[in-house]
């Protein structure tokens, strides 16, 4: 393996150690708001029609599970070498800017869809979930990830305390995946609060996803991958100029 | 081609205390080579610059100004060839405690493109008494074993440069003589070393040539024996039950009942001795010792204390 393959496989390597907390505890929470919200609105709900609620509620969630890991991952294990001091072992290797971020955006990917698959995966023991257009599943599920990588990546920079990370987390990522249709489809909310939610590029993220499984969304998919592929971009692009500039990390 | 370079390095730092945009001068004009396969002490006290300087040559710092080259590569433009020969202890006891020791030496080794390199990880836990401790997790290391491992970790992909801050800082007798052993083999080996250390025996032991540091500016740079030669004197030196008169206790190194006075005759040996008579205290337990370099350091150190007051007045 060459340097950034390393730094990879060491992002990865250090979450499956933990994987009870970073795996199995997400996928865990996932299924508790399954069975709470699928047990309250199951019977008085549809949508689109036909869908019913658990089922729509399905991709909502595992995407929801996926955007907030793969933030998690990379922003936590900044932070916390950051705090520990150890990042310094990677402040003293050659390896690029662009290693940086290929790395920690990678390992991010890989832990959003390991516990989005960890979600469907225990989803499927309580309804059934159809495929329709897998490659927009596929093309979603990867680039919001790496979004929110990018995300992890940028806060984990930023950040210098624990709370401060916690404050990115649960007054930006929080409210704005709660806030995307994860749990109702926009149509159903009055007229200002469905133009507020086009605003959010999540929304965007959580129906181009759900797209691919009714082959049905709230817009049109290829709107959704314009913006979330922008988004990306646009985020892509300050995380590399932080790390090109050394960025809180080289004095 | 010198195995380290500073030219004219200058780095400044937001002053904590000053106002607002205010700075403080780090490090001021420093030069400095390093030919391949010293042994090289950069001494001074807390604050003087050798952490800064360390932190410049590593890419962990920027420096304001000036040029800083590692086997000629520049630290910044080339920084990637400049890392690639450079193995840097830190001085903070850091870990990563997701891994074991072997598996923290193998994700060292990668960062630095390094395969197969399970012969030198063996060699290197070996020789730094580590071999029973390959399995341990970080955390449960003593602050001595997570020390050792910092040396591997710096050493993983065998370095032309070495660079050790302050790596015997709070460690016990037996690591500073496997430490000192291993580092000595890799010197002769033609390993180029540079080493920050408070402990200035072992920088008299082990250094070829010594640098010494002060508010930012090389004060002193030489070979060891010359800088002990140059060293003024002898040394007067005995214990104390009463405390020395502030006049005296100027002019000397005191440790606790311990009390040394730099002497260069006889004449001065016997007036320091009266003067303390005179005192009413009773000197025990007198020996005159060669200057060492923790004398001649306090020397320089002291020489510069009243240079910059001048400067100031």
């Amino acid at each position: 393996m060459n340097g950034w393959q390393t730094l990879l496989y060491k992002e990865i390597w250090r979450f499956w150690k933990v994987s009870f907390q970073t795996v199995a505890g997400p996928v865990l929470t996932a299924l508790l708001y399954l069975l709470i919200f699928g047990h309250a609105l199951e019977a008085h709900v549809k949508v689109y029609g036909t869908v019913s609620y658990t089922a729509f509620l399905v991709p909502g969630l595992a995407m929801m599970s996926l955007l907030q890991n793969a933030f998690a991952n990379s922003s936590s294990s900044l932070i916390m070498s950051k705090v520990m001091g150890n990042l310094v072992f990677l402040l003293l290797t050659p390896l690029s800017y662009m290693n940086w971020f290929v790395a920690y955006v990678g390992a991010s990917v890989v832990r959003g869809l390991v516990v989005g698959a960890g979600v469907f995966a225990v989803s499927a023991f309580f309804t059934e979930v159809s495929f329709v257009a897998p490659l927009w599943i596929a093309a979603f599920a990867v680039l919001g990830a790496a979004l929110m990588g990018t995300l992890g990546l940028i806060a984990g920079l930023w950040a210098e305390k624990f709370d401060q990370l916690a404050a990115f987390q649960n007054f930006v990522i929080m409210p704005m995946t709660f806030l995307s249709g994860v749990f109702y489809s926009i149509h159903s909310l009055p007229a200002v609060w469905q133009t507020v939610s086009h605003l959010n590029p999540f929304f965007y993220m959580i129906d181009g996803f759900r797209y691919g499984f009714f082959g049905v969304g709230d817009v049109s998919p290829w709107l959704s991958l314009a913006v979330v592929s922008g988004t990306l971009l646009v985020v892509s692009g300050i995380a590399i100029h932080l790390l090109r500039s050394g960025y809180k990390l080289r004095t | 081609m010198p195995a380290i370079s500073f030219q004219s390095v200058s780095k400044a730092y937001p002053s904590p205390k000053g106002p607002k945009g205010s700075t403080f001068l780090a490090l001021d004009r420093v030069s400095l080579d390093i030919e391949e396969g010293e042994f090289f002490g950069l001494l001074g006290p807390n604050g003087a610059g050798k952490t800064t300087m360390i932190s410049i040559l590593a890419g962990l710092a920027r420096a304001n100004g000036g040029q800083v080259s590692v086997l000629g590569h520049d630290v910044q433009r080339d920084y990637a060839k400049a890392r690639r020969a450079l193995g840097v202890v830190p001085q903070e006891l850091v870990f990563d405690p997701f891994f074991n020791v072997r598996e923290a030496l193998r994700i060292q080794s990668g960062y630095f493109g390094v395969k197969n390199n399970e012969a030198w990880i063996d060699e290197l836990l070996e020789s730094l008494g580590l071999a029973d401790k390959a399995t341990a997790n970080m955390r449960q290391l003593s602050g001595g074993m997570k020390r050792r491992v910092l040396v591997a970790q710096a050493l993983v992909h065998k370095p032309a440069v070495i660079v050790l801050d302050e790596p015997t800082a709070g460690v016990d007798v037996e690591l500073r003589q496997t430490l000192w052993q291993f580092i000595a083999k890799l010197n002769k080996q033609g390993h180029t070393v540079l080493l920050t250390t408070h402990y200035l025996e072992e920088a008299e032991a082990l250094c070829g040539r010594i640098a010494m540091l002060k508010n930012g500016r090389i004060v002193a740079l030489d070979h060891t024996s010359e800088l002990l030669k140059a060293a003024s004197s002898n040394v007067l030196r005995f214990k104390l039950d009463g405390v020395l008169p502030k006049m005296l206790a100027d002019q000397a190194r005191v440790t606790g009942r311990i009390v040394q006075f730099p002497a260069h005759d006889a004449l001065e040996i016997e007036r320091y001795l009266s003067a303390v008579r005179e005192a009413g205290l009773v000197a025990q337990d007198v020996e005159i010792r060669k200057a060492d370099l923790e004398d001649v350091f306090l020397d320089v150190m002291q020489q510069h204390r009243s240079a910059d007051a001048e400067v100031m007045a």
